[in-house]
């Protein structure tokens, strides 16, 4: 080969291309994508089934339009949530668990209980950092904020062995101050039970989760896709 | 011999008088001697640091008390720096060393300016670095194959740019008119990258996109640092060593013209493979699908023509420790692509995804594939550099046979484990219609493949450290007289 301007316009091209189609044409068709209500309506206000209507003067497909007075979903993490979410990210729970669920007939997602429904591009639009996981060493978490208590989140991140026997997933202790209770002021409301067996020391010491324990359990509690879109329609 | 003085008269090709065409082989390597050893060496540190976060991630799978109270030290982050060690460390320091080398030899000419790419080099390992740091202290960017924080990847882009240009530079003083095969593979690939790098950080982490479409650009990035930087790096140079060791030319020029074609148009496209199933457009899955199993036709084409190369010249070839490395990493090459393009398959794809059987096909890739012919290059291109020979067979034969047998054996545990997990992820029982199989009783069951998955890991780090041994007496030893006129070959039996 000897025409090295053509070489580098088909290695220009090449990669261009896949960054057109993969990146650019799936922003222009994900990147507008808004809440949304359960239901969209027409022009009209007339509920219709799916994401578009026809347009009856012009026979144009156009966006439905959110229905007046109802949420819309998903909503923005705020506060602690998205505190922990950070606390999430940096301990790299994302390499376990995924945060996606498949439509029913693929996988066991829906057998497993881990969603009622499949997930779709529009519950991710306000995730700054998006973590759909490659991996299932631990289970989906896509819903797991309807599936256990804050109590239970607790005591599985200090140690996981507790609610999960054999779990071979990491303890995060460091996020608990392990410490004596005080004898002024008793034992203090914000500790957390710990089973007999694995107390680091019962009567005279307690487990408080620190800031970041507290961020993080926010996060998974609000971790849920139990609300209806559009997009649920249209597979009836 | 006159150089020109500046850099714009340099980049002329023309600009070289006659007197200093066909410069000799040996002169190109003395003059990538600095440069080769320095990445060798840098490539070398960042292995054996990438090895232990290796094994402590592996024990760890298996035994969660192994230095389970450390929060530095917890699974997620020590397996980020283990990806980030072996990826941006070792993977690329030695694309570094190998590559611009082989690009010097095949273009004939003295390398200038070496200081630009020196300059790169280090600020590329200063960054790795302080990313690994950042993993490891917890500043992490939660983003498969880009963690290392927002504050060091200026550092990293710079530094490519740096090592990129003098690359390009490189190619436009050749002294040949002919441009072989690994010299297309290399320019594209230090062309591709860059673009991958920005184009990644800019969408994900510094104005990210929105929602799912930071999914896709991951995986178009993630998919392409295997498909185009690592794979070019080392197919290229296969084409080199191949024919180089064994003094025969290449089988087919028309069928590697066909292979790098291929590969440009199919396998940038194949990355979305990762997001089957997931919330994103059927559409963007199906096109990657295609270019995955599209990938057979690269990947055939390239196998035919290595193996028509070997074919009649395997004892030779076995006394060789570069052969033995690059041909081990050629035939991988086929059997992981193929496996790929299954795996790429919806209904494969739905018991492989989201399991060990994963992990396995990137270790088969970065590993048995990639890494081995690295270190088949670092066996040819050491002795030419420091004109020594290698100071120990025994070593490399250790080093051949535990890295050989370990990543063979590592592929085989998780991919068997892996299957067995997804098949039992899977498994709905008719009549509840629920799961077959409790959730933890999948997991326990994938222990005993992770206890081997850390043996085999044991028998590639014996491996290592042999390299690390073999690379270090190499530099310091001082070579006695007349002894290394002859290269240091393997028996048949070792």
């Amino acid at each position: 080969m000897r025409s090295l301007p053509l070489l580098f316009l088909g290695v220009f091209f090449t990669i261009a291309s896949s960054w057109v189609g993969i990146v650019l044409v799936s922003n222009i068709q994900l990147g507008g994508l808004e809440p949304a209500t359960p239901e969209l309506t027409d022009a009209e206000g007339n509920p219709i089934a799916g994401v578009f209507f026809e347009d009856p003067e012009t026979g144009e497909m156009r966006f439905g339009l959110n229905q007046e007075g109802v949420e819309a979903y998903p909503v923005p993490l705020v506060g602690a949530a998205r505190r922990g979410k950070l606390v999430y990210e940096q301990m790299g729970c994302l390499y376990c668990h995924s945060q996606q669920v498949r439509r029913q007939g693929f996988g066991s997602d829906y057998e497993r209980g881990w969603g009622e429904r499949q997930s779709v591009a529009r519950d991710y639009i306000h995730q700054e950092r998006v973590m759909l996981g490659t991996m299932r060493t631990g289970p989906d978490l896509s819903n797991v904020g309807l599936r256990y208590s804050e109590l239970w989140q607790h005591q599985h991140l200090f140690n996981p062995k507790i609610t999960s026997p054999d779990s071979i997933m990491p303890r995060y202790a460091f996020l608990y101050d392990v410490r004596e209770i005080s004898e002024s002021r008793g034992p203090s409301p914000n500790a957390i039970e710990i089973p007999e067996d694995f107390h680091p020391g019962p009567g005279e010491l307690e487990v408080i989760p620190t800031q970041r324990a507290r961020d993080l359990v926010t996060y998974l509690m609000n971790l849920r896709q139990d609300y209806d879109l559009p997009e649920m329609q249209r597979e009836q | 011999m006159s150089f020109p003085s500046t850099l714009t008269e340099a980049m002329s090709p023309t600009a070289e008088p006659k007197s200093d065409l066909w410069a000799k082989l040996s002169e190109v390597d003395r003059s990538m001697k600095v440069l080769g050893v320095f990445f060798v060496v840098c490539a070398l540190l960042w292995l054996m640091a990438g090895t232990v976060f290796a094994l402590v991630a592996s024990i760890k799978m298996h035994n969660v008390d192994f230095l389970g109270d450390s929060e530095a030290w917890t699974w997620g982050r020590v397996r980020s720096a283990h990806l980030n060690a072996m990826i941006y460390g070792w993977a690329f320091n030695v694309s570094f060393a190998v590559a611009p080398w082989i690009m010097a030899r095949l273009c004939r000419t003295r390398v200038r300016f070496t200081n630009i790419f020196l300059f790169g080099g280090i600020f590329w390992n200063i960054g790795v670095t302080i990313g690994i740091y950042g993993i490891l202290a917890g500043h992490k960017v939660g983003v498969e194959w880009l963690e290392f924080p927002a504050y060091v990847t200026p550092v990293l882009a710079l530094a490519f740019a740096f090592i990129g240009v003098w690359v390009i530079l490189l190619f436009r003083w050749r002294q040949t008119g002919h441009v072989y095969v690994s010299q297309w593979y290399f320019l594209a690939a230090f062309f591709w990258l860059p673009w991958l790098y920005a184009m990644a950080q800019i969408m994900i982490v510094h104005e990210p996109a929105r929602g799912v479409v930071q999914a896709l650009t991951n995986w178009w990035f993630a998919h392409n640092v295997l498909g185009l930087w690592l794979t070019p790096i080392a197919v290229g140079a296969a084409y080199y060593l191949i024919p180089k060791v064994l003094g025969r030319p290449i089988y087919s020029y028309y069928l590697s013209v066909i292979g790098f074609w291929a590969l440009a148009l199919f396998y940038n496209w194949a990355g979305v493979h990762h997001l089957i199933g997931g919330p994103v457009p059927a559409w963007v899955i199906s096109a990657g699908t295609v270019a995955s199993v599209m990938m057979v036709i690269p990947v055939i084409v390239v196998a035919i023509n290595h193996h028509m190369t070997v074919v009649g010249l395997h004892r030779e070839g076995w006394a060789s420790p570069t052969i033995r490395f690059v041909v081990f990493g050629a035939i991988n090459y086929t059997a992981v692509s193929l496996l790929g393009s299954a795996m790429a398959l919806r209904s494969v794809n739905e018991i492989t995804h989201f399991t060990h059987f994963t992990v396995s096909h990137s270790h088969h890739g970065v590993y048995s594939f990639f890494t081995m012919i690295m270190f088949g290059g670092i066996y040819y291109m050491l002795p030419r550099l420091l004109n020594r020979e290698w100071p120990s067979a025994m070593l490399i034969s250790l080093h051949w046979w535990t890295t050989a047998v370990g990543v063979t054996l590592m592929v085989i545990v998780l991919a068997i484990g892996g299957f067995i997990q997804g098949m039992q992820l899977n498994a709905i029982d008719p009549e509840t219609e629920t799961a077959a199989f409790e959730f933890l009783d999948v997991m326990r069951g994938t222990i005993p493949y992770m206890v081997m998955r850390s043996m085999t890991g044991v028998l590639i780090t014996i491996g290592h450290v042999a390299f690390f041994i073999n690379i270090v007496w190499m530099l310091f030893r001082r070579p006695a007289e007349g002894s290394d006129s002859r290269p240091t070959l393997l028996t048949p039996g070792s």
